[in-house]
């Protein structure tokens, strides 16, 4: 790779640059709109880079594959909208159980069901959260540039791969589709992070440990071929991997399967705050609705009304110290602008509490926020 | 031969959930017996089921082993082969886990001509739930969702393995212990994607519905309606009634996709190295 590499790229082809650079090593998808984009460049470029694509039967199946490839150590990867996202919660459910790494796209269009499939939404990231049945966490990351297309899918790959969990790569239409100049990181800037693989003899390997790992809760994993010979089990299991209906043995995993992830949130969130310092309009966004919310906050600036944004770069784990910060300051408002009926702003309202009025934006019949809409509303509430 | 169980079997997982006068004990020992006759490495054999009884038997198997979600073994196991063509993955699955919910991924590993060697421990009924009718019951039996008899026509798992394009197909029955061991040998040493339909008797939820109490009376009823293969081709319809084939019933060679994508890879990392 040629260093600092200026390209012309699609936030899907961004992606699969970014998971290549990663390390994929195996992709299974669907073809379904808007993400196809990212099928098609792993099947043209996976098998050069040493990695298999394979074109699944179905969503579900390329959930389970993509679970079955990380196994035997690969790193893996699949990609979805709306409908595909909602078959593939099964066996994203078992690879948070599983603890098994691997990154899942959701390019997200109108819903529900079919929609408007060329058309971008906000409307999944609840569904990113709470699709799969069943108390856990997840880790869900939200691009709102090509660059960042490419840049969170290898942070994508880097979390999966540290703490043993799949993580979602949460994008909207636009950003997949969208277009632009991207400068790519030199192999050498790129920062790739492996799995921790067990330190300890064959016999002795237990893949559910509690207190193992250099990430706390987080237990090294092995691949299939390698002589441990370890078994795992969407039931519910003991460290040994083997099911247990113990009450406590269960408890302590389910807390230990949680707890890896929501006691690790200061290392997992990322926000961008911009102009927040001075801000007494704080505008929350995230993915392309940012690009606008950027715009407004700068067009309010150039009018001498003091706004900033709050960009929750990780939307799960939820941006909660971020906002606190926010809302120790005590603005004004907080306005929390999306492509759905309102999501975000319901976990938004939860830390605003009484103090702080939270005003919401929002659009759904396929159509980015314009810059405009968002200045009004700062307008209004200043 | 003598079997080295402990070599095998996670002898600590005992004893197994399976009820008394299951036939699933039988087809674990006939593929236990298969790995062991081929000398198989054990560190290189993966084993994958779905849901349901038969799904239980990798926890007792001593290799790697997964236990997956209803009907998606054998798109698990995709992933595995795909990832690591050296393993030789193995699923095992049961009739309503393969032929209902996981139907789809069933005809497409067989299209594909993946290496996995799926056995199918077809017991006819689902038995983990107690007893509903599966796409495998026999028309006319009674389960606890077909109170009056089953309506639906069955499918016959081995015919719809060979039209999906399934270059091996085989079936036997835990009435013909030793035929099964030997299938599933020729099955697992069978290049590309080979499917086993072990027919296995559940006494206590199909059994006991249908008038075969027992497990003898179960086996009986294999006994009596199992024709080998060689035979099969010889019969008219009317004598094929109320019997089936047992043996090896498609074997043909084809490319194996493991290795023609292999080649590709090959091909493409050459002329990029040029």
């Amino acid at each position: 790779m040629i260093k600092n590499q200026a390209r012309l790229l699609q936030g899907n082809e961004a992606v699969v640059e970014g998971a290549i650079a990663a390390g994929l090593k195996f992709f299974a998808g669907y073809p379904i709109t808007p993400s196809t984009e990212i099928a098609e460049q792993c099947a043209a470029k996976l098998p050069a880079a040493g990695g298999t694509f394979i074109q699944m039967e179905d969503e579900i199946a390329s959930m389970a594959a993509v679970c079955g490839a990380s196994l035997a150590g690969a790193k893996s990867m699949t990609a979805t909208s709306g409908p595909g996202f909602s078959l593939k919660q099964e066996n994203l459910g078992f690879a948070v159980k599983g603890e098994i790494p691997c990154v899942v796209v959701n390019v997200q269009r109108v819903g529900p069901s079919t929609g408007m499939p060329t058309s971008p939404a906000q409307g999944d990231v609840m569904q990113a959260r709470w699709g799969a049945h069943g108390d856990h966490e997840i880790v869900a990351l939200c691009p709102s540039s090509v660059e960042e297309a490419f840049s969170l899918t290898v942070e994508a790959f880097n979390i999966a791969e540290e703490y043993r969990t799949p993580v979602i790569l949460l994008m909207d239409e636009v950003i997949g589709h969208l277009r632009e100049k991207v400068v790519l990181p030199s192999k050498e800037e790129l920062v790739v992070k492996e799995r921790e693989k067990p330190s300890v003899p064959q016999g002795e390997y237990k893949p559910f440990a509690m207190k193992q790992g250099n990430i706390p809760g987080v237990p090294p994993l092995a691949a299939y071929g390698e002589g441990y010979r370890f078994h795992v089990t969407g039931l519910t299991h003991g460290e040994d991997g083997f099911p247990t209906n113990n009450p406590a043995i269960a408890e302590k995993q389910l807390k230990r399967l949680n707890e890896k992830i929501s006691s690790n949130k200061e290392a997992l969130v990322k926000v961008e705050e911009f102009h927040l310092d001075d801000a007494e309009i704080v505008v929350f966004a995230y993915g392309a609705t940012a690009r606008s919310a950027r715009k407004a906050v700068n067009d309010a600036r150039a009018q001498g009304i003091k706004a900033g944004m709050l960009r929750p770069v990780t939307i799960w784990p939820f941006a909660e110290d971020a906002l606190l910060k926010v809302k120790a300051k005590s603005p004004k408002a907080v306005i929390v602008a999306e492509m759905n009926l309102g999501q975000m702003v319901l976990p938004v309202k939860r830390v605003m509490g009484d103090s702080v009025p939270v005003v919401q934006v929002n659009k759904l019949a396929g159509q980015l926020i314009e810059p405009e809409e968002i200045l009004s509303a700062v307008k209004e509430a200043i | 031969m003598a079997l080295p169980v402990e070599k095998y079997l996670r002898v600590a997982k005992m004893p197994h959930i399976w009820c008394p006068g299951c036939g699933h004990g039988i087809v674990l020992q006939s593929i236990v017996r298969a790995i062991h006759e081929l000398e198989l490495d054990t560190e290189k054999t993966v084993i994958v089921s779905g849901i349901g009884c038969s799904a239980r038997a990798p926890g007792y198997l001593n290799f790697d082993t997964l236990h997956t979600t209803h009907g998606r073994a054998i798109a698990f196991a995709t992933g595995i082969k795909l990832a690591k063509p050296e393993l030789n993955v193995i699923v095992i699955t049961g009739d309503g886990d393969a032929a209902a919910i996981g139907g789809n991924h069933l005809i497409h590993a067989a299209r594909r001509n993946l290496d996995l060697t799926v056995i199918c421990f077809n017991n006819n009924i689902y038995g983990m739930t107690s007893g509903q009718y599966s796409p495998l019951t026999p028309q006319g039996s009674y389960a606890t969702t077909s109170p009056y008899g089953m309506l639906e026509n069955p499918f016959d798992l081995c015919n719809l393995v060979m039209g999906a394009g399934g270059t091996f197909a085989a079936r036997s029955t835990t009435h013909h212990a030793r035929q099964l061991t030997n299938i599933i040998k020729e099955a697992i040493s069978h290049k590309g994607f080979a499917f086993v339909d072990a027919l296995s008797q559940c006494p206590t939820y199909f059994g006991r519905r249908n008038k075969l109490r027992t497990p003898r009376e179960m086996m009986k009823w294999f006994e009596d309606r199992a024709v080998p293969a060689r035979n099969w081709d010889k019969m008219s319809p009317e004598e094929r009634e109320g019997k089936f084939p047992v043996g090896v019933l498609t074997k043909t060679q084809a490319p194996e996709l493991t290795e023609v994508y292999g080649q590709l890879i090959e091909q493409l990392q050459q002329r990029g190295g040029e």
